[in-house]
């Protein structure tokens, strides 16, 4: 009985929080509607930087939702309880985020009414067109995960599509890597390096992302997290963090000891301006020291509270380490004449200047918003709460 | 007296006749030796490949000939925004780092015959016609810009505002991409690109349109005797405009 009206009044504040998601939500599409009607002129992107904030966002979505289902995949797979009860927010969060990235990405186009053509005319060389493929399984494949996973009847085939599903998302991934490591003209993408980069990073985001949910989810449901499970998602948060980084060393040390790419990695690394303070204060110092000084240190890392604020660094980071490779790897010129020096009408030979606009800024905000709204009311609807019989305090 | 005016009468309506005649068969006459190019319902045949050769030695510095004719063709005009302004054809300097020396020349899309912006199109709206040219089918083309980041030579732009002083021959519209067509519409007419047009009617004679495929055209005589570049050829796209000089 009084735990009845605990939950009304918990109600109340649940509705008042679906408001407000959704006030982002419609704000987004305010902005997506506002940039339609009058062309992309009213936002920062130009001739120059073709792709913007929007798409940092988009490709942050869709590369941790690849990323979270990987706890439900360590479950399933590789038969570990503890990721097991994760399994179904794990699959949720997949889905949620890969619409919400989808929405941005669809929204932005300048014509995003031909969402059809989008979805029929297959350019079946394009990784882009690839792509529209790997999404669509995805979702199918992991709502059928998710079927397995949360019908009794079902759990016997929940190892098999799990397996689908992991594989399938290392698919997906590699195909947005490849949308960069495709690309041949310019200078920072054009290697298979983003292929394995772009994989090893949704495992870091996404983590990031779970951990932070289900933060929220055990704080809003007076629950508290077993310290046992908490530690194993920290340390493995950790390692992912630390692979991000070996990557990055990775990508830059090879490009440094290219004589073609030294100026581009110059740009990048030492006067790059905002991208390069982006690099080593928001990637490297926040989004990557600070969260593995706290993970590791043995006092923090055991405060719930401490590793939701390395998650969230985790994820600052993650912006900053999209952001410099979008829009800091169109800012540098395109090298039409190596060796030479280009001067045109066309900003030919200068760095490209990217101001975000604020359309831009509610539109990416907007699906991470969707995310959300998808997130909060499935699990109103469902029972997507981690199960630890044996480790859950009870209320 | 009546003869005069007689006579002045059949003058008259002989000139009329001979007018009128005129006038009704001059088109016709015309419309024969326009049936020379490719009748419109044909498609583009593979035994063309068209082609540009850009002598920049014959190229100023300062002149813009070609830029001016070709936005005057296709419509392509600025709107104060030059940062989101599409250009199809831009002057670019060029100054070589150790000798100083410098260059200067039209850059506009090379009509490759491996263009990357064709392979990365996800709906096929970016294509290349049989004879070479590479275009963008503005029914199906959804604005995603991924061509725009695979074109090694910046030769794409995005439609970012609406405009309405458009050339009939040349659709253009909002939330696509556009590029250089060669000037398709006058090709398929047996015309030369504008910017070529321009170039000669100068004087400047630094372009030279024509056949690749066709051993005994201009361009491939030039091509033959003479070194020329491909722009980027260290990514092997086999371009369909090529340069002298740089």
């Amino acid at each position: 009985m009084s735990n009845d009206v605990f939950r009304k009044s918990k109600d109340g504040a649940f509705y008042f929080v679906l408001g407000v998601i959704g006030l982002v939500v419609l704000a987004g599409l305010g902005a997506a509607f506002y940039m339609e009607h009058y062309g992309h002129v009213v936002t920062g992107m130009t001739n120059q930087i073709v792709w913007g904030l929007p798409h940092v966002f988009a490709i942050f979505l869709i590369v941790a939702a690849s990323g979270v289902l990987n706890v439900a995949s360590i479950g399933s797979v590789f038969g570990k309880p503890v990721y097991k009860a994760r399994g179904p927010l794990a699959g949720l969060l997949a889905i949620a985020m890969l619409a919400g990235g989808l929405m941005v990405l669809m929204l932005d186009l300048g014509r995003s009414d031909r969402l059809i053509i989008a979805m029929t005319y297959l350019n079946l060389k394009s990784v882009f067109a690839l792509n529209v493929f790997l999404y669509t399984v995805f979702f199918t494949v992991v709502a059928l995960y998710l079927w397995t996973m949360l019908d009794r009847k079902m759990h016997a085939y929940s190892k098999y599509v799990g397996f689908a599903a992991f594989i399938w998302r290392l698919a997906l991934t590699t195909g947005t890597g490849a949308i960069f490591g495709f690309l041949v003209a310019r200078q920072a993408y054009g290697t298979a390096l983003l292929a394995p980069m772009f994989i090893i990073m949704s495992f870091s985001f996404g983590l990031a992302v779970f951990m932070i949910v289900q933060a929220v989810m055990y704080s809003w449901n007076d629950r508290v997290l077993d310290e046992v499970i908490l530690h194993r998602l920290k340390n493995l948060l950790a390692t992912f963090v630390a692979a991000v980084l070996y990557f990055t060393v990775v990508y830059h040390m090879t490009n440094l000891y290219f004589a073609k790419q030294t100026a581009f990695e110059h740009f990048i690394l030492i006067d790059g301006g905002v991208y390069t303070n982006l690099f080593w204060f928001g990637q490297i110092l926040l989004g990557t020291l600070a969260p593995l000084a706290i993970l590791f240190h043995p006092g923090l890392s055991k405060r719930n509270g401490w590793i939701v604020t390395a998650s969230m660094l985790v994820i600052l980071g993650a912006f900053a380490q999209l952001y410099v490779l979008l829009i800091g790897g169109q800012a540098f010129p395109l090298s039409i004449f190596p060796s030479m020096v280009e001067s045109s009408s066309f900003f030919d030979g200068q760095i490209h200047t990217y101001s975000p606009s604020l359309p831009e800024f509610l539109l990416g905000m907007g699906g991470i918003a969707a995310a959300a709204l998808i997130t909060a009311i499935a699990a109103k609807v469902l029972n997507f709460m981690p199960d630890d019989k044996h480790h859950t305090v009870s209320h | 007296m009546s003869n005069d005016v007689d006579n002045s009468r059949r003058k008259f309506i002989a000139a009329g006749v001979a007018g009128t005649a005129g006038l009704v068969l001059a088109p016709g006459v015309t419309l024969l030796d326009m049936a020379n190019a490719r009748p419109a319902g044909e498609a583009a045949s593979s035994t063309k490949r068209w082609g540009m050769l850009i002598d920049s030695t014959k190229c100023a510095t300062g002149c813009n000939d070609c830029v001016t004719a070709c936005g005057k063709e296709n419509g392509v005009a600025s709107t104060g925004h030059p940062e989101t302004d599409p250009q199809w054809i831009r002057k670019i300097e060029l100054k070589e780092v150790k000798s100083g020396k410098s260059h200067s020349l039209p850059m506009m899309c090379q009509h490759c015959a491996e263009p990357p912006c064709v392979d990365v199109c996800p709906t096929g709206a970016s294509f290349k016609r049989a004879d070479g040219i590479v275009l963008v089918d503005r029914h199906i083309c959804i604005g995603c810009r991924y061509c725009m980041m695979a074109c090694p030579y910046k030769a794409r732009s995005f439609v970012h505002e609406e405009h309405d002083d458009q050339n009939p021959d040349v659709p253009r519209g909002k939330g696509c991409v556009e590029s250089c067509t060669l000037c398709v519409h006058r090709v398929d007419k047996d015309m030369e690109p504008a910017c070529v047009e321009a170039c000669s009617a100068g004087n400047h004679g630094a372009m030279l349109f024509g056949d690749l495929n066709d051993a005994n055209s201009e361009i491939s005589k030039r091509i033959a005797t003479y070194a020329t570049t491909q722009v980027r050829a260290d990514l092997a796209l086999n371009t369909g405009v090529r340069y002298q000089g740089i």
